[in-house]
């Protein structure tokens, strides 16, 4: 609830309201891929994220 | 009052704890959990920052993060957009990471440190400005962040006026002069976020033949000093690779595998980086300079790691003065962030006298007293002789006239990635076997990569064409023209180890192959015994300078606990080791057994 509530007050601030659906359907999407696999592993080149 | 700074999840993970606007105490958690570069909470660092004033985590007023999570979703979310469905691969290694832990970073920070109060975040490069300014001795100055990447900020610069900072102008991501040069580090086969020191050593063995295809294909640079970068030879922002097939077709070939022999097309291509980095940083500088008119200048960010860029920002470029954050990468972020509650939080006084900084010397990490080391020597019943300071002095500096090798552990650990002689590797710099063997029989690194000189302040002019301070390496200058000893044809044919073991100055062991040197200046404000060594070197041989390495091998953090540096030592050929008053000789010291190959320990880097 807190994250959603942050979230919401960030894209007030940055005025980036076309972001939430967006956001919405690959947080859905990322929770998915988080869900069915076993671990949330980061190997990557750079730490871009 | 105490303000706790971390950095964290990245890459670089450090906590930094400041007592009234003063720096108490600052590390990096590589150096207690002994994994180089290591992202995870700093939970042993903050451990350390806490115990260093005696207090516990509710005695801490404020706890500041040093980047914007959500900022940085922002920009991922959106780069993601602009390449769908392209990114899907690191969409599916990035996403489950940030639902699961970075969106939920307050949280997850309160948890960790079991601190019940607000956790605040300052912007990324708001924290690098901040690590840069506020610590420098200037009352005004100009600031400029080279960076990779943080939330959005690339590249930034701005003014600070006493406890204010101002962003005036910022470069966006994906355009980034951080990622450039990462990019060339992956395309000539280092390790990209630690092998672009190598790229940098790398350069002075080839030409800057590539200069005019990386100006006219890779990055459009203005005269001001903006560029943008051709995003069609990048792979980093949808892929999981710096580079793609339009960068190797413009190069002629696919990426150097790591470890493969090095070539002189990744000479030439090291060369050609490394002169656009400095074209890109000397632009920048005029402009910033044109637009603020500060003599003074700031920088943080990890390209302001480039001693070399940064040299000839300081020779060539129209400021007076340069300051440059020894921790300039994402570890300092802890710092800055820290820092900028007290000032712009809390608004709170500055003083800065144009003189001394407010970074101690760096040596901000963990001390060991003489009780301790003698505590540790004795349990573990290791040889050892103890020394009174002066004969102290006399002893190791006859040592290192004699040839030694020796691990020199004195003090606080330094914050920032170089050693400045309180966790180093010192050996004599005119002796012309020492570069030879620290490379290959000690650091186990490739034998191309130079050592740097510690030189005493009051000595560097008569050494290098350089007469300021540089306290904390970031700078690179030229031996003097009369120190020299100029290469034959032949012997500038020679590469490599072969090219770096031809004597070319009286201080072979620090000076590269185009005679530059990465320059420590020693006075003995903050480390007494090392500049009483150096001196004391001097006044037997009539040189002030030595050679100062991390004392470390390939892959392994810089050693942080005499339990550290004793293995070290006993894993590598070093001579002597000098624990605070302590020697201990390699020939005294009972047979090292390991039950496992130690090399195995460390994933090179």
């Amino acid at each position: 609830m807190d994250l959603l509530k942050e979230l919401w007050a960030f894209l007030r601030v940055r005025k980036k309201f076309w972001l939430l659906p967006i956001i919405i359907i690959l947080l859905l999407l990322g929770a998915l891929i988080l869900f069915s696999e076993s671990s949330a592993v980061a190997p990557f080149i750079y730490t871009l994220f | 009052m105490y303000i706790l700074g971390i950095s964290a999840y990245y890459h670089d993970s450090a906590a930094v704890l400041i007592k009234d606007g003063e720096i108490v105490a600052a590390a990096q958690e590589e150096r207690f959990t002994r994994k180089k570069h290591d992202e995870a909470f700093p939970l042993r660092a903050v451990e350390y920052c806490l115990s260093e004033v005696g207090i516990d985590i509710s005695e801490v007023d404020h706890v500041a993060f040093y980047d914007k999570p959500l900022l940085k979703f922002e920009r991922l979310i959106e780069t993601y957009l602009s390449y769908a469905p392209r990114g899907w691969m690191s969409f599916r290694k990035a996403m489950p990471l940030w639902i699961s832990k970075k969106l939920h970073l307050p949280k997850i920070i309160k948890k960790e440190l079991g601190w019940k109060g607000k956790v605040l975040f300052t912007e990324h490069h708001e924290s690098h400005a901040a690590s840069a300014f506020f610590p420098s001795p200037y009352e005004e100055a100009a600031i400029i962040c080279f960076d990779g990447v943080g939330e959005w900020a690339t590249t930034s610069w701005g003014i600070g006026r006493g406890n204010r900072i101002e962003v005036k102008e910022q470069i966006s991501f994906p355009h980034s002069l951080g990622l450039l040069y990462s990019a060339f580090t992956y395309y000539t086969g280092f390790k990209v976020n630690s092998g672009e020191y190598k790229v940098m050593g790398l350069a002075p063995y080839g030409e800057p033949k590539y200069v005019d295809l990386i100006m006219d294909e890779l990055i459009d640079l203005k005269e001001d000093g903006s560029f943008r970068m051709d995003m069609d030879k990048f792979n980093y922002c949808q892929g999981l690779t710096m580079t793609n097939n339009k960068f190797n077709r413009l190069f002629g070939c696919p990426p150097r595998n790591p470890e493969e022999k090095l070539n002189q097309r990744e000479m030439d291509i090291a060369a050609s980086i490394q002169k656009v980095t400095e074209e890109v940083m000397l632009r920048i500088g005029r402009h910033v300079f044109d637009k603020t008119g500060q003599k003074n200048l700031c920088m943080a960010g990890g390209v302001a790691l480039n001693c070399v860029g940064n040299g000839r920002l300081l020779r060539e470029g129209p400021f007076k003065n340069i300051w440059v954050q020894p921790s300039a990468g994402d570890a300092g972020g802890a710092l800055g962030a820290a820092l900028t509650i007290w000032y712009h939080y809390l608004d709170m006084p500055r003083e800065a006298n144009g003189k001394g900084d407010r970074q101690y010397g760096s040596y901000l990490g963990p001390f060991y007293t003489r009780e301790k080391i003698k505590e540790f020597l004795d349990g573990k019943g290791y040889p050892y002789k103890e020394y009174l300071e002066d004969d102290l002095y006399e002893e190791v500096a006859g040592r290192l006239e004699r040839g030694d090798t020796i691990g020199w552990f004195q003090g606080r650990m330094e914050f920032g990635p170089r050693a400045l002689g309180a966790r180093s590797i010192i050996g004599d710099a005119r002796n012309p076997e020492m570069q030879k063997k620290m490379n290959l029989k000690i650091k186990y690194r490739e034998s191309f990569r130079p050592f740097a000189p510690s030189v005493l302040l009051e000595h560097v002019s008569e050494w290098f064409e350089y007469d300021s301070e540089s306290p904390y390496m970031l700078m690179v200058a030229p031996v003097k023209e009369e120190g020299r000893i100029p290469m034959t044809d032949e012997q500038k044919g020679l590469f490599g180890i072969e090219k770096l073991n031809v004597p070319r100055s009286h201080i072979p062991a620090v000076t590269h192959v185009d005679y530059s040197a990465r320059i420590q200046t020693v006075d003995g404000k903050h480390n007494k015994r090392y500049y009483g060594l150096i001196k004391k070197f001097y006044e037997k041989t009539d040189c002030p300078v030595i050679v100062n390495t991390s004392f470390n091998v390939r892959g392994e953090p810089i050693v942080c606990t005499p339990e550290d540096a004793y293995r070290c030592f006993m894993r590598t050929e070093m001579d002597t080791l000098v624990l605070g008053e302590f020697i201990l000789s390699k020939k005294e010291q009972p047979e090292w057994r390991e039950k496992k190959d130690w090399r195995d320990e460390f994933e090179l880097d």
